[in-house]
């Protein structure tokens, strides 16, 4: 059998294994087994790439990719397995920011191999500003993830200088490949030009945005990607590409319908508009009630039925595991409890639902926000642990707000809410919430993970 | 309008793949719980990795003593890979809390 035959036969199957991966990533029952075997697709491919490559290569080539393969799995290995479950969202940000890196990198290589050649060169310049954009924009949204950059910076009529500026990259763009300029300075204008613009485009928008960002993101990889697929006609990596471009376009709407927010507010800035008088900020005025934990204790141990809203707090304070043995403290004394989960809880869209499973919270207690809210008006406590934006009624009463619109979980409904929190500060879209001066709510100040400690300590005591 | 036919033409499979693909990506992610968003865009994170292939073909075609384009295809090839392995990973590693409880 022939090399090329072989080798196309290996992308023909790898194609194939990123369909069906992708399918089966869509049930819980076969998601991991789906990713496993796009993962062994993949290697196939890339092992084929190398070994039945036609023309000779000099050794030290070959040495020169083994290392950088061997570094790049070690570093990858290394950082997937190391950090903590908190930390995934930023994780995928910073290697779909690695992706775009080298597809930006490709087209920088090979803009001299095909000067003249104007198709190509399009694709080239295409795979350069998408893949930079997705390249920096990850970063930034990476850094916004992780907390490194706190607020969304904002030039003064910033999308209006943004869509100036995207228009020039590819009104460039098009010069270059018109004029068949073979400049180098040309293309590494426009190679700085894209990475500036992937940071303008992410430093506006809100932290509490940056999972949908980096979705889209994702598919901009995707079609970075495709494009150097076209160039090689490789098959395989136009197949993968253009997969992930669909597919990341469409789960980026349904991350936006998630938050019932269209994907043009959450870019042209929905948050935007509240850059210099926040909404939301006025207006709430009035007392709060501060609780103590052997009255929550108490009030918990006489209850029926109690509903847990679990956010990013609880996650960031590692209280996944306390909660669960508090849970498993009230179901044993009759209680009904359970988990309400907002369909953006945490940081993604699914990421509270991932730890609390990691702390093997069986699957059923898990409750999505649709079923739950009905059965707010019949519990007795609620108990909201570091969750702030997803229980704000203003999504409900304030049109001005930033966050009206969004489908929120409607605890306001129930007999108590106790509110977890660390501090008074507003959550993550910056905003107030009037739920924390509502009569029936009574504020519960500290560290989750200590907080529910004690609880559970105080609830022993009781019998 | 005679170098778009002649395009579209030469590279008429690509264009079907490319169309295909797009209808079959729209498909697989229609109607996938709310619960899977993060898994499954990771998931597609790493397949997106296959940008590597590019790298390794652009490495295996330079010439040795084209020390910028070895370089800068050394890193293409290593940030690739970081995205293949740590995305594949990271995956893994949230859908390991999915996992069946007896």
């Amino acid at each position: 059998m022939d090399y090329v035959f072989t080798l196309e036969f290996i992308y023909l199957v790898a194609s194939i294994t990123y369909i069906l991966g992708l399918k089966m990533l869509g049930n819980p029952e076969s998601a991991r087994r789906g990713n496993i075997i796009a993962a062994i697709g993949m290697t196939m491919a890339i092992l084929g790439t190398i070994f039945l490559f036609q023309g000779t290569v000099p050794k030290l080539i070959y040495l020169l990719i083994g290392a950088a393969i061997l570094i790049g799995t070690l570093i990858g290995w290394m950082v997937a397995k190391k950090v903590a479950m908190t930390k995934m969202p930023e994780l995928v940000s910073l290697f779909n920011g690695m992706g775009g890196a080298s597809a930006a990198l490709i087209g920088l290589i090979e803009f001299n191999h095909y000067s003249g050649d104007t198709l190509s060169t399009m694709t080239i310049l295409g795979g350069i500003i998408i893949g930079s954009i997705s390249f920096s924009g990850s970063m930034i949204a990476w850094g916004k993830l992780s907390g490194t950059i706190k607020k969304p910076f904002r030039l003064p009529s910033y999308n209006m200088i943004n869509n100036v500026f995207l228009v020039a990259l590819v009104l460039f763009a098009t010069y270059i490949t018109w004029t068949s300029s073979a400049s180098l300075v040309f293309l590494y204008l426009l190679f700085l030009g894209a990475l500036a613009y992937g940071v303008l485009f992410v430093l506006p928008i809100g932290g509490a945005d940056m999972p949908v960002v980096i979705s889209l993101l994702n598919s901009f990889t995707g079609l970075a990607a495709a494009l150097g697929g076209f160039l090689y006609g490789n098959m395989v990596m136009l197949t993968g590409g253009i997969l992930v471009g669909s597919a990341g376009t469409i789960l980026t709407f349904a991350m936006c319908h998630a938050m019932n927010r269209p994907l043009s507010n959450v870019i042209f800035g929905g948050f935007g508009d509240t850059g210099s008088d926040i909404p939301g900020s006025t207006g709430i005025k009035g007392d709060i009630k501060k609780t103590t934990v052997s009255d929550v204790a108490i009030l918990m141990n006489y209850s029926q039925k109690v509903i847990i809203v679990p956010g990013y707090g609880l996650a960031v304070a590692q209280a996944q595991h306390a909660i669960h043995e508090l849970e498993q403290l009230l179901e044993k004394r009759g209680i009904d409890v359970k988990y309400a989960i907002h369909p953006v809880a945490g940081r993604m869209p699914g990421h509270m639902n991932v730890l609390l499973a990691e702390t093997n919270v069986e699957y059923d207690k898990l409750a999505e926000m649709e079923d739950v809210n009905p059965e707010f008006q019949n519990t007795d406590v609620v108990f909201v642990v570091g969750a702030n934006d997803v229980v704000n009624p203003a999504a409900h009463n304030d049109p001005s707000s930033p966050i009206y619109g969004m489908p929120i979980l409607d605890v306001e409904n129930a007999k108590h809410i106790i509110v977890n929190k660390r501090s008074m500060k507003p959550g993550y879209a910056g905003i107030e919430n009037e739920l924390f001066f509502n009569q029936k709510t009574s504020m519960l100040f500290g560290d989750a993970k200590s907080v529910i400690q004690s609880l559970i300590t105080e609830l022993k005591g009781m019998s | 309008m005679t170098e778009l036919i002649e395009f579209i033409s030469s590279n008429i499979q690509m264009i079907y793949i490319v169309i295909l693909m797009i209808f079959v990506g729209v498909e697989i992610i229609g109607h996938v719980p709310a619960v899977l968003h993060t898994p499954l865009m990771s998931g597609a994170n790493a397949i997106h990795g296959v940008v590597v292939i590019g790298a390794i073909l652009v490495m295996l075609d330079s010439e040795p003593d084209n020390i910028l384009a070895l370089s800068l295809g050394f890193v293409a090839v290593l940030l690739g890979t970081l995205n293949v392995v740590g995305g594949f990973l990271v995956t893994d590693r949230m859908l390991e809390m999915f996992k069946k409880k007896k």
